[in-house]
């Protein structure tokens, strides 16, 4: 079986590490990195990318259309 | 020629169906409510729409709402509820939407009465609402200037995209006379490119008066204020009677000017040389043809039914090597011409 | 590849100047995901009321009119009465829609007017600095009741979406959150039936958005979740309050 080709997009620049995706991630494969954005937050990162499925909740969640989420066709 | 024996608010609310008018939200307020209840009849018999707002405040935002869409927008008022619609009028000269608002003004401060008075000057001219700007107010003082005026309101809110004010009052408007019904020709509303109309794939359009970025905000009350100058230069209006040989020159707006006829009338069978000078447009104001009359006479009677409004505006124009006499009236009661005649006796020595 | 989750097209400026943890980007995003799903980006046009959804016109790209505070729904009312043909809706907060503009919006909904309301309350007034609104919840701190609302002194939250509900030229009543997914994915589908309404002309529609205000409300963005959960929710129920089957034909 072919493994479903997934992605996630994060426009780090406009993140302001408020954590609503890291909390509602269901795989808790998000988390807030160290590095600081230009705007002066620590911005999220995928921490565990093998975990994510790419359902799209956090972007679904995310105030700052931070994420985008992209998954093959199948 | 469509002749007809009019009243002047009926005069006023026929200018502006002619004009156009598509939108006209109002709030019941004495004595101004026979032209709601003319365009509540009239207006849909013509396509336009009457709203009868909850309030006068929400009446001017309704028209700040449809004038965006670029139609022709009016509401009618009386001096308390012109109080409560400066915050739309400023709204509007800040977004530079064209509408006109017309204010029978009755007394105050606070209820004050119902009759006639010209205690809104100051108001109307002034500014009003919160902000730098003018807009432009004109004052008539017949029924056939009820029509006149408010369709070249129409014109110049369009023309200028401002609010424009008919600063009328009881007399004038419940008086019946000769109406000559006409719609100028060639007066045609301009193309509004700037108003929401069909977007169809076009850029987004904002209408705002917000600007907090820069110094787009002082690019802006610059703008309106280039707008004021323009006004001062094109839309000024004024009438003169007997004014070349006067000896005294009464200035006067709206229906004082009018008793001020009479009064000339009768000052001049007795050998007084009276004359009137009678500013139209409140704002632009015409100073340049009051202080031109300061060639060929040197006392002014300022006359209004206020305890002095104009009458600031008149000594600032005509400065103190003229005489200028006051008399004020801030009552109901319409001066007479004897009244005037034996005022201008009084204070002028005669 | 196909997008799970994409910026919507209308929302041409992701880039909110919005707090950390607010909610009104996540009300943005729902506003411009009804559009693009109802294709109305040439009709839709904007009445923004004052406070932070003032600018929702650098984000959005639709035709917008800015409001005084307040007057939201007296503008929308011009607005949708001479263009019918434009889907007009407003987008305020609960001191604009609930305060200082309480008569026009009352009145706009009992005239049924066929515009959308996008109520966002956060029981605070964000832009002026944590104010207490017409919604502050009872006991609630805010900089201008330092020791808690207290109802002899400054009376009781008002319920919008319950009050709107009992007037006749109401068509939807609805209060929705989106604090947590399952509220959220309601949320998207109360916005979405509230625009396809007004193209249907039933009337007039109204969200109510229970929002979070980190900043005003002294907390984190997490702490501001559990808020709208565990204090505003119980407060302000969430749920449809009046919904009409049939455009209005009295």
């Amino acid at each position: 079986m072919k493994k479903t080709e997934k992605k996630l997009t994060i426009h780090k620049e406009r993140c302001k590490g408020c954590q609503i995706c890291v909390l509602y991630c269901p795989k808790k494969a998000l988390s807030i990195g160290e590095k600081l954005n230009k705007l002066g937050y620590r911005y999220v990162v995928l921490s565990k990318e093998d975990a994510c499925t790419a359902c799209g909740i956090c972007a679904e969640m995310c105030p700052d259309v931070v994420i985008e989420v992209w998954r093959d066709n199948e | 020629m469509n002749k007809l024996f009019s009243r002047g608010s009926d005069a006023l609310a026929m200018a502006a169906i002619d004009s156009g008018l598509k939108f006209y939200a109002g709030y019941p307020i004495t004595p101004q409510n026979d032209i709601p209840e003319f365009l509540s009849r009239e207006l849909p018999k013509v396509g336009g729409t009457f709203v009868q707002a909850e309030s006068e405040v929400a009446s001017i935002n309704m028209l700040l709402g449809a004038s965006s869409c670029g139609f022709r927008v009016m509401t009618s008022s009386s001096s308390p509820g012109i109080s409560l619609m400066q915050e739309g009028i400023s709204y509007l000269a800040g977004s530079e939407l064209p509408a006109v608002i017309v204010n029978v003004s009755r007394w105050g401060p606070g209820l004050g009465g119902i009759g006639a008075s010209q205690g809104d000057y100051h108001q109307a001219t002034k500014g009003g609402g919160h902000g730098d700007y003018f807009i432009p107010v004109f004052a008539p003082y017949s029924v056939q200037e009820m029509y006149d005026l408010t369709v070249k309101a129409f014109d110049v809110a369009d023309k200028y995209r401002t609010p424009a004010l008919i600063l009328a009052d009881v007399m004038i408007s419940l008086m019946r006379e000769t109406l000559i019904r006409r719609y100028p020709e060639g007066i045609k509303p301009p193309e509004k490119s700037w108003a929401f109309g069909e977007r169809k794939g076009e850029r987004q359009k904002i209408i705002k008066s917000l600007y907090l970025k820069g110094n787009e905000l002082e690019v802006h009350n610059w703008k309106l204020h280039k707008k004021f100058e323009e006004m001062k230069k094109n839309e000024i209006l004024f009438d003169k009677y007997l004014c070349d040989d006067a000896d005294i020159i009464i200035v006067a707006f709206g229906m004082v000017a009018r008793v001020a006829r009479s009064t000339i009338e009768l000052a001049r069978e007795n050998g007084l040389k009276l004359g009137l000078f009678r500013p139209i447009s409140l704002v632009p104001y015409p100073e340049e043809e009051l202080f031109s009359l300061t060639k060929t006479c040197k006392n002014f009677f300022v006359i209004e039914m206020n305890t002095g409004q104009m009458l600031y505006d008149v000594m600032r124009i005509l400065g103190r090597n003229v005489n200028i006499r006051f008399y004020g009236k801030p009552s109901s009661y319409v001066p007479t011409p004897d009244d005037l005649f034996n005022k201008a006796k009084e204070l002028f020595n005669i | 590849m196909k997008a799970v989750y994409k910026k919507p097209e209308v929302l041409k400026n992701p880039c909110f100047h919005f707090c950390p943890g607010c909610h009104h980007g996540t009300v943005h995003k729902l506003v411009a995901e009804a559009i693009d799903s109802l294709n109305l980006k040439d009709s839709a046009l904007a009445v923004i009321g004052v406070g932070c959804g003032v600018f929702l016109y650098d984000y959005l790209d639709v035709d917008s009119l800015e409001a005084p505070h307040g007057r939201g729904l007296a503008v929308a009312t011009g607005v949708k009465r001479v263009r019918p043909e434009r889907i007009v809706f407003t987008y305020q907060g609960d001191g604009d829609l609930a305060s200082i503009g309480m008569a026009e919006s009352v009145h706009a909904a009992n005239r049924g007017e066929n515009v959308t309301v996008i109520f966002v309350n956060n029981t605070i007034y964000g832009m002026t600095g944590g104010q207490m609104a017409p919604t502050t919840l009872l006991g609630q701190v805010t900089t201008t009741s330092p020791y808690g609302r207290e109802f002899h002194r400054d009376g009781y939250p008002i319920r919008m979406a319950e009050m709107l509900a009992t007037l006749e030229g109401v068509a939807l009543s609805a209060r929705v959150s989106v604090c947590t997914p399952k509220y959220l994915f309601d949320a998207k589908k109360i916005i979405k039936k509230a625009f396809e309404m007004q193209l249907d002309n039933m009337g007039f529609t109204f969200v109510e958005v229970l929002s979070s205000c980190p900043t005003n409300w002294n907390m984190s963005s997490m702490d501001a979740l559990n808020r709208v959960k565990e204090e505003m929710i119980p407060f302000f129920p969430l749920g449809v309050f009046k919904e009409r089957k049939m455009p209005d034909v009295l």
